[in-house]
């Protein structure tokens, strides 16, 4: 029981409690990077590592920050932290890091850390507020990795760059669908896995 | 006929509450009504403004486009056989050309949908609505006669789905269907949807040396200067005639002004369709169309066309006759529906003129506006409660 209570905070984003399907959080960078997987993926690390310390972070100080500043203090942190990652990123894959542009700038306004900042770690110690990160971060991710499972595999006939359609598909008439690229077709697949998600929680629908 | 209805009504019990084959109730309830008025009155009093059920208007609707879409089958092999250069055939060898070569795809449309349509109904239980017997028409004639069968079964299968059914079915899509499917497969297979080799059939007959098989909007779209000749498949001008009545390449069935025209008077004559939203659509694209002929200018070729050959040429006149004037995502008030119909015309013309991306704006005019439509209703009713509230209160002070 104790130990369930301790890993509540990783195990209830990732399905219940999800930041994407549930709180609705994050939708735009979720439509942004996922029409290929390699990205989808690389952003959900870039987005895990990031929370995951932010909440460290902001629990070990949660009592000394004063109130009435807290959001310029967690948006310092957040943002020194993404400095980082972008620079990590940028020396080790560069050609990721070019495919994300401003995106991986923009973690820094992802509301899904900002949300959780506010609502978990300042009121946590840095122990939960660290599962709370790890567990949000890879809720994001299920999401994003599953949407550009969909959108690469149908928009491009490939998966991590890689062909999965042969050639003789092709030489019949099939073609990518140039929609699923677009990010409209994004937001339907976000819609498709919320509508399984709510058909098989039955107390998540309003 | 008699035959038939007695094995019907043999094997109903069946399908009735209790019976063995009760899950498939609404299938049965489908057909049964399809094919003959239900018996089935109600007890107490009832209200009937109109003995138009949805069943008689979708059946109007469909007789309205045969015009349009005889006419097309019939262009289908005018065009083909020009194309390869055989063009001195009977009527009806270029007739069923045309026939055989759309008949799959209006198969292919209408099984994916009726399909989806009935296992949805079977699943929540409702009776079959008929709202798709005018979609599954439609869609094939707002598309090239190249398209392939699985890409438009993919695109009905969406459109049925995600613009219909998951809103409620029909008579609750704030979106048209048919365009909804059009506009998937414009965005997701556009090598097949635009461009020269898309509305000509040829098969695998060689071409003669002059043809060209680009619409004329088409040939407007993609040509850089500003004096532009539009062209018939081979190479000769487009005379008004041509325009008016279609003999032209394009969606097959929207080419035919003349054929548009007979298939508005039938829904005029019926009631089927709103003069209202008719008349503004058309005034809304001629005043549009002669703004941009006044100040045409060659960076946006489709501007030197005349007003009356913007109206003529591309889907225009059909998405405003067909289209726009779908009852359900089309404004409600009437005077929303002025409002609504010459925005459409507006819109179809300015995106047609000034995007050059898209050499026809039709369809994205009549989307645009169907989202637009519940707000342009809510603002007319609330002017017009506004107004009689000031009446109100003038009167009693």
């Amino acid at each position: 029981m104790n130990l369930k209570k301790t890993f509540l905070p990783l195990v209830n984003p990732l399905s219940k409690d999800n930041p994407v399907i549930v709180q609705v959080l994050g939708i735009c960078s979720a439509l942004a990077v996922t029409a290929k997987m390699e990205p989808a993926l690389v952003m959900t690390i870039s987005v895990t590592a990031v929370l995951a310390i932010a909440n460290v972070l902001i629990s070990l100080l949660r009592n000394t920050i004063p109130s009435s500043i807290r959001i310029i203090v967690q948006l310092v942190v957040v943002a020194a932290l993404v400095v980082v990652v972008d620079q990590v990123l940028k020396a080790w894959n560069y050609e990721i890091s070019k495919a994300l542009s401003v995106f991986i700038g923009l973690i820094i306004t992802n509301c899904i850390i900002m949300g959780r900042l506010e609502a978990f770690a300042l009121n946590n110690r840095p122990w939960p507020a660290f599962l709370d990160g790890i567990g949000n971060g890879l809720g994001y991710g299920i999401i994003l990795i599953i949407v550009s499972f969909f959108r690469e595999l149908f928009g491009s006939g490939t998966l991590f760059g890689c062909q999965i359609f042969p050639d003789w598909w092709y030489e019949a008439g099939y073609q990518n669908n140039g929609m699923m690229i677009l990010p409209p077709m994004a937001l339907i697949v976000v819609a498709c896995i919320i509508w399984a998600h709510r058909s098989i929680n039955k107390d998540l629908q309003e | 006929m008699k035959g038939l209805k007695r094995n019907i009504d043999k094997i109903k019990p069946h399908f009735e509450k209790g019976g063995k084959l009760e899950k498939l109730h609404s299938v049965f309830d489908g057909f049964y009504t399809f094919l003959f008025t239900p018996n089935e009155t109600s007890r107490s009093g009832v209200h009937i403004h109109d003995s138009n059920d949805s069943k008689r208007t979708m059946i109007t609707v469909v007789l309205a486009l045969m015009p349009c879409c005889l006419f097309g089958m019939w262009n289908i092999g005018l065009q083909h056989y020009l194309a390869i250069g055989d063009a001195d055939r009977n009527f009806f060898s270029l007739f069923f050309y045309g026939f055989f070569a759309v008949l799959p795809q209006i198969l292919t449309a209408y099984i994916v949908g009726l399909g989806i349509e009935f296992i949805v109904a079977q699943m929540r239980g409702h009776e079959i609505q008929e709202g798709f017997l005018v979609s599954g028409i439609l869609i094939p004639m707002i598309c090239p006669v190249d398209t392939p069968c699985w890409m438009l079964a993919v695109a009905v299968a969406f459109a049925v789905i995600f613009a219909k059914e998951v809103f409620g079915g029909t008579g609750y899509n704030f979106l048209n269907v048919a365009l909804v499917t059009r506009a998937f497969l414009f965005f997701s297979y556009p090598s097949k949807m635009s461009g020269d080799h898309v509305f000509v059939q040829l098969g695998s007959q060689q071409a003669v040396d002059s043809f060209s098989g680009a619409t004329p909007l088409g040939q407007l779209a993609s040509s850089s200067d500003g004096a532009v000749t539009l062209t018939n498949v081979l190479g000769d001008p487009l005379t008004a005639t041509d325009i008016f009545f279609g003999f032209y390449p394009g969606s097959w069935g929207e080419t035919s002004t003349f054929c548009i025209l007979i298939g508005a008077a039938i829904l005029l004559l019926t009631g089927m369709a709103n003069w209202r939203i008719i008349l503004s659509g058309v005034l809304g694209g001629f005043f549009m169309a002669l703004i941009a002929h006044n100040w045409a200018s060659p960076l946006y070729p489709v501007s030197y066309l005349t007003p009356f050959e913007q109206l003529g040429l591309g889907g225009f006149m059909f998405a405003i006759v067909f289209m726009a004037t779908d009852p359900v995502t089309a404004c409600r008030t009437n005077i929303g529906k002025y409002i609504y119909g010459a925005l459409i015309g507006i819109v179809a013309i300015l995106i047609r003129v000034y995007n050059t991306g898209y050499p026809e704006g039709a369809m994205l005019s009549v989307l645009l506006m169907n989202c637009f439509a519940p707000l342009i209703d809510y603002c007319v009713v609330n002017s017009n409660i506004r107004r009689r509230m000031r009446r109100i209160t003038v009167k009693n002070s």
